[in-house]
């Protein structure tokens, strides 16, 4: 026992060392991103924790008094809040509703084999690649009201809807929004979903084949629960990003006809109404409610983290 | 019957092939066309351009503004893209392959900060910035990206390190280099393409970036073009110089089709290498 020991030690000292000097090494490798989240992203956030529990003079610039959770009240007594939580939840709910739809039907047809699938991969990133803002103006295009494609077409067909102010109306703006962002996001909610589908067994299919499954039965208790992993991290995605919208209705509308989201009405009394600590307590309320997401997002790709980080052998 | 049924299947899947060109390069197609179009034809709906002319090309060339902006987005994105990927490598080799404690705690909170709301660090950031003279430069404009960026190639970069088979760098140590040499000279090498695809999203993701872009700016020298772009729309909702802007929102818009064009496959790989968004 005792010599097991003995001889055991030196070994162990020596990986102990190079343990060591792997965790300095790591340290110093870690050390500047984790700087730059600590200073332009944790900082940050508590600070702004702090600018809204306090009122700020507009008139004397750093003049400031502490007013606790005043700004909160104020806030969650508006009814410009709850009306911006109503359409940022009813534009995600929808949007990304949209999204799955047709990215599962887009990454179906794109998973079948045919001569030109890795062109038509490429164009299916041309909306994903394109900016929002350069999106929102697109949109704006082609819903404007006079030469606009939607108006003309619709009035030419004898449609109605043809003389429809699409971005000036509320309902209807939020729906240009809304198409907007389907069309923006729902290739890459295809692009996620066919990565999943090729991870499907093409066995599988065979073997349902042989049983006398058909297409939609093949479908229904082969491809939609084997592809539930891919839609659940697609949808969490989707979901974040459209919690956070800005630059699409900033663009679009100005956050004109109900298509005010958290993030352009916290802007806009952090920037345009300069009110600090209002404007803080709403960004603050955009965070706790996106957070909640967040932690489904982190639980669930938690199995992906911990397989990279963990030791192997 | 059969051979019927398949002829109608392959009909069925080149239309479906078809409309999604068409929902996807439609609206492209449209700011085009309006890009062309000047004067009276800019109220006419046609198809193709009646008259079409470059005028609104030649004009924002003109423009000292935009010209501006294209220079201000390629250093800000340059300059984060090449940050992240230097300092990103490092955080993802530490993670991807030495023995440290809080590993998966380290990366769950990196994973975590690019799911925040921009907004909710805007203001303080710009008043962090006022206070210590980062306002409307271009190290303002880098840092807060740099931020949000950073998660993404650490976790690219991370699962492309992790693929890369520990023996190769093994013998590197053996033959006497350190931990950091082999991780430069092996590991880096190697991961290449992992690094292609991790520049490239994040390019594309801080060529995007407009909160930031415009709260953290004040002036035209520093403006970035999305922001450029959205101060063109002029103040009000309807009067805008609708010829024009379109032709600036093509111009900035070839470079990210030219790129995905080329590094399809890449980008593809990054966006579904463990489903982070790019």
């Amino acid at each position: 026992m005792e010599a097991r020991a003995a001889r055991l030690r030196p070994a162990r000292r020596a990986r102990r060392s190079v343990f060591r000097g792997e965790r300095r090494l790591g340290a110093a490798m870690l050390a500047p991103s984790l700087a730059v989240i600590a200073l332009v992203a944790a900082y940050p956030i508590a600070y702004a924790v702090w600018l809204s529990l306090n009122e700020y003079s507009v008139i004397t610039p750093g003049l400031s008094r502490f007013v606790g959770l005043d700004n909160y009240r104020e806030a969650l007594g508006s009814s410009a809040f709850w009306e911006a939580m109503e359409t940022t939840v009813l534009f995600t709910v929808v949007s990304v509703g949209l999204e799955l739809v047709i990215g599962l039907g887009m990454a179906l047809v794109m998973h079948r084999a045919f001569r030109g699938r890795a062109l038509l991969r490429a164009v299916v990133l041309v909306p994903w690649a394109i900016l929002t803002v350069v999106t929102a103006i697109t949109w704006r295009t082609i819903f404007e009201p006079e030469l606009g494609f939607v108006n003309t077409v619709l009035s030419s067909l004898g449609l109605p809807g043809g003389d429809v102010v699409w971005l000036g109306e509320e309902g209807y703006a939020l729906a240009a929004m809304i198409l907007a962002d389907v069309w923006k996001t729902a290739p890459f909610m295809a692009l996620l979903l066919l990565a999943g589908l090729q991870g499907i067994p093409e066995d599988l299919y065979d073997a349902a084949k042989v049983d006398g499954a058909g297409t939609w039965q093949r479908f229904r208790s082969i491809t939609l629960p084997l592809l539930v992993p891919a839609i659940t991290v697609a949808l969490i995605f989707r979901t974040l990003d459209a919690l956070r919208v800005f630059d699409l209705p900033y663009v679009l509308t100005k956050g004109a006809n109900g298509t005010e989201t958290l993030s352009l009405i916290a802007q806009r009394e952090l920037v345009t109404n300069r009110n600090t600590g209002l404007g803080s307590a709403l960004a603050v309320l955009t965070f706790i409610t996106v957070m909640g997401v967040s932690f489904l997002y982190i639980r669930f790709v938690g199995g992906n983290i911990r397989a990279l980080t963990e030791e192997e052998q | 019957m059969t051979e019927r049924h398949e002829a109608l299947g392959r009909a069925l899947l080149w239309l479906a092939v078809a409309a999604i060109v068409v929902f996807c390069l439609f609206p492209f197609y449209w700011l085009i066309n309006t890009s062309l179009k000047t004067g009276t034809d800019l109220s006419s709906a046609n198809l193709v351009p009646p008259h079409p002319t470059l005028d609104n090309y030649t004009s924002i060339f003109k423009d000292s503004a935009f010209t501006m902006a294209l220079r201000n987005s390629a250093i800000v994105a340059g300059s984060v893209t090449v940050l992240s990927l230097l300092i990103g490598s490092f955080a993802g080799y530490a993670l991807a392959r030495l023995h440290l404690p809080f590993k998966f705690l380290i990366l769950a909170i990196l994973l975590s900060i690019s799911t925040f709301p921009p907004i909710a660090i805007a203001a303080p950031v710009f008043e962090i910035w006022t206070e210590i003279g980062l306002y409307n430069t271009y190290p303002g404009l880098i840092l807060p990206s740099l931020a949000f960026g950073l998660p993404l190639t650490v976790y690219i970069l991370a699962s492309f390190f992790r693929d890369i088979p520990r023996e190769l760098e093994e013998a590197a140590l053996i033959d006497g280099a350190t931990r950091f040499q082999a991780f430069r000279k092996i590991v880096i090498p190697l991961a290449a393409p992992g690094v292609v695809t991790a520049g490239l999203l994040v390019f594309i993701f801080a060529w995007n970036e407009f909160l930031f872009a415009i709260t953290l700016t004040s002036t035209p020298d520093r403006r970035p073009v999305p922001a450029a772009i959205a101060f063109f729309t002029g103040s009000t909702q309807f009067e805008i110089p609708l010829g024009t802007i379109s032709a600036a929102s093509v111009v900035v818009t070839i470079p990210l089709i030219v790129m995905v064009l080329i590094f399809q496959r890449r980008i593809v790989a990054g966006l579904t290498a463990g489903a982070v968004k790019g």
